[in-house]
């Protein structure tokens, strides 16, 4: 059994390039957005605008201006599925199709997926989306395919600056750590790391370097497994049922009271 | 900001939506009906058999809603067998699964009591189907019938809040909320059949008017205990949806008729508006949140 592998993403060293996105979508086969015509965000120098089916990578370009825009500062993050430890998806999978692969990532079998679209509402990162080329929904495989061949997924393989690293969860992690105090001496003291730890979703398996807060890149500050919400949910409704059950009882024995009047 | 408001819809619309009503009816009509018939009298059971033919025709409805709102509509027995192995596919924690298996549950025993009632009024060539209705096989599909409606009714809230979905996820009373509004409309629907069929003037109907009544009321707390559960979160209620929910499903759907229950035939359309109204704002109120994070003002 080889030991968890995952990415580790230092977006204080991402130019937005977008190769990673590229090398995904190339050595994925994923169609392009539109049926090839391009469509421009409008609003923003980043055109894919988020994840889905067909964009597993998506670099985000966090724009930030003052008023009168004589101050700027650019954020840059190539996004993708975090293969959380405890993974939410996989956890409301109502066909069994979304399984945790030897390599400790999380994967959807296209074979098995019925679209139902579950995992969509689950994901607490909004990283999952419908391909619909194949009808399923699909996300980052962590190129499960180039693992199993011993290869290096492909937009880590791309990225150029190395702000994609690909490893030994283990490893990335020290090597993100010590990254981390190196920022701090240099004066970038917003620099912290995002899902390195194993309070978040059990850790995330694709944790990222970050140097503002989660959400400035569009990240929750505290992700949840949607089962959180089971118990107290089926609960209140047991309640429910019990009351709804009462009332019509109780209603009904006056009915058959005034009928005997 | 909550969390849940930078992730993705799952673009579950008006095939959903209508699924939520339709199951909910169905699943409480065959609650109702078990109780016209486990203790009502003979002139209970035209009634009770109405809601049984409800409870069917709602169970393949539903089922077939819910089928062609998959991506892949042919692969629904995913749901129920690993496609694999061929082995039972069952998540005891994933609402989705226990929901597939609790409306073919449902389906199965609405089947068997809607067969056993039109066996009773001769519409079946196989008159010994009449046993399926009587005695204590018949109070005891019923009965289980009713387990799996009421079921049916509430789970679809659950499975909302067993996700990271804005509104969705930011209550624990969606469950609840269906359940009540799934026993209103349910009321109001055989109310209405009942009518049509020439029952309207029963005691049985007059039942169903009080029955309702108690429901909408009990829908009225669940509400606002929603949306008060909701938070900061219930400020994205502000605007249409918000108002669709105040002046359609509160107003229209739930105060109208309490306030002016007769005559019971328009009370009745009020409730079944109220609660497609419903089911439509919470729905369609999350559907298009999702924050990017990006473009943030530098101060």
């Amino acid at each position: 059994m080889p030991e968890p592998m995952g990415f580790y993403t230092d977006t204080t060293v991402c130019i937005g390039c977008k190769a990673c996105e590229v090398a995904c979508k190339e050595w994925n086969q994923l169609p392009a957005a539109g049926g090839g015509r391009r469509e421009l965000s409008g609003d923003s120098y980043d055109n894919t605008r988020r994840l889905d089916g067909i964009h597993w990578r998506h670099v985000k370009f966090v724009e930030q201006f003052s008023e009168d825009r004589s101050q700027e500062r650019w954020l840059m993050m190539s996004d993708v599925c975090k293969h959380c430890v405890r993974a939410a998806c996989l956890e409301v999978c109502p066909t069994g199709a979304i399984i945790r692969t030897e390599f400790d990532t999380v994967v959807i079998q296209a074979n098995a997926c019925n679209g139902c679209r579950m995992c969509i509402a689950a994901c607490p990162f909004g990283v999952i989306d419908i391909n619909p080329a194949s009808g399923t929904a699909q996300k980052c495989t962590l190129c499960y395919d180039r693992l199993q061949a011993g290869l290096v997924p492909a937009c880590a393989q791309a990225c150029p600056t190395q702000s994609i690293q690909f490893g030994p969860i283990r490893e990335l992690k020290e090597r993100a750590q010590k990254r981390v105090k190196q920022l701090h001496v240099l004066g970038e003291s917003r620099a912290r790391l995002y899902g390195a730890d194993e309070s978040m979703l059990g850790g995330l398996n694709s944790f990222y370097l970050i140097a503002d807060e989660p959400e400035v890149y569009g990240l929750p500050r505290d992700p949840q497994l949607p089962t959180r919400n089971l118990f107290k949910s089926a609960m209140l409704s047991t309640v429910g049922a019990a009351m709804v059950g009462l009332l019509a009882f109780v209603s009904f024995r006056k009915h058959r009271m005034d009928r005997h009047v | 900001m909550s969390d849940t408001f930078f992730t993705a819809s799952p673009h579950w619309t008006w095939w959903i939506i209508l699924y939520f009503f339709v199951g909910g009816i169905a699943g409480g009509a065959v609650m109702l009906a078990t109780l016209l018939r486990i203790f009502g009298g003979h002139e209970d059971q035209a009634i009770a058999r109405l809601g049984y033919y409800l409870g069917l025709g709602g169970a393949i409805v539903s089922g077939f809603l819910l089928t062609i709102d998959l991506e892949r509509p042919l692969r629904f027995w995913h749901m129920l067998l690993q496609s694999e192995t061929g082995r039972l596919m069952f998540k005891a924690w994933a609402p989705m699964s226990v929901g597939a298996w609790g409306l073919m549950l449902f389906g199965g025993f609405a089947l068997l009591a809607a067969a056993g009632a039109a066996a009773e009024e001769g519409r079946l060539p196989w008159p010994r189907l009449r046993l399926l209705a009587e005695g204590t096989l018949g109070r005891t599909i019923g009965a289980l019938a009713s387990v799996f409606g009421l079921f049916l009714a509430g789970y679809t809230g659950v499975l909302l809040a067993v996700t990271n979905r804005p509104i969705w996820a930011d209550s624990n009373w969606l469950g609840i909320l269906f359940l009540f509004s799934a026993a209103s409309t349910a009321a109001a629907t055989l109310l209405l059949l009942a009518t049509r069929t020439g029952h309207g003037a029963s005691a049985a109907a007059a039942w169903l008017a009080r029955f309702d009544r108690g429901a909408l009321v009990l829908e009225l707390l669940a509400l606002i205990a929603f949306v008060v559960s909701l938070g900061a979160v219930g400020r994205v209620l502000i605007g249409f949806w918000g108002l669709v929910l105040l002046v359609g499903v509160v107003g229209l759907g739930i105060l109208t008729p309490l306030w002016r229950p007769e005559p019971h035939v328009r009370a009745a359309r009020f409730v079944l508006i109220g609660g497609f109204l419903l089911r439509t704002v919470v729905l369609l109120a999350s559907a298009p949140i999702h924050a990017q994070g990006s473009g943030v003002t530098l101060r």
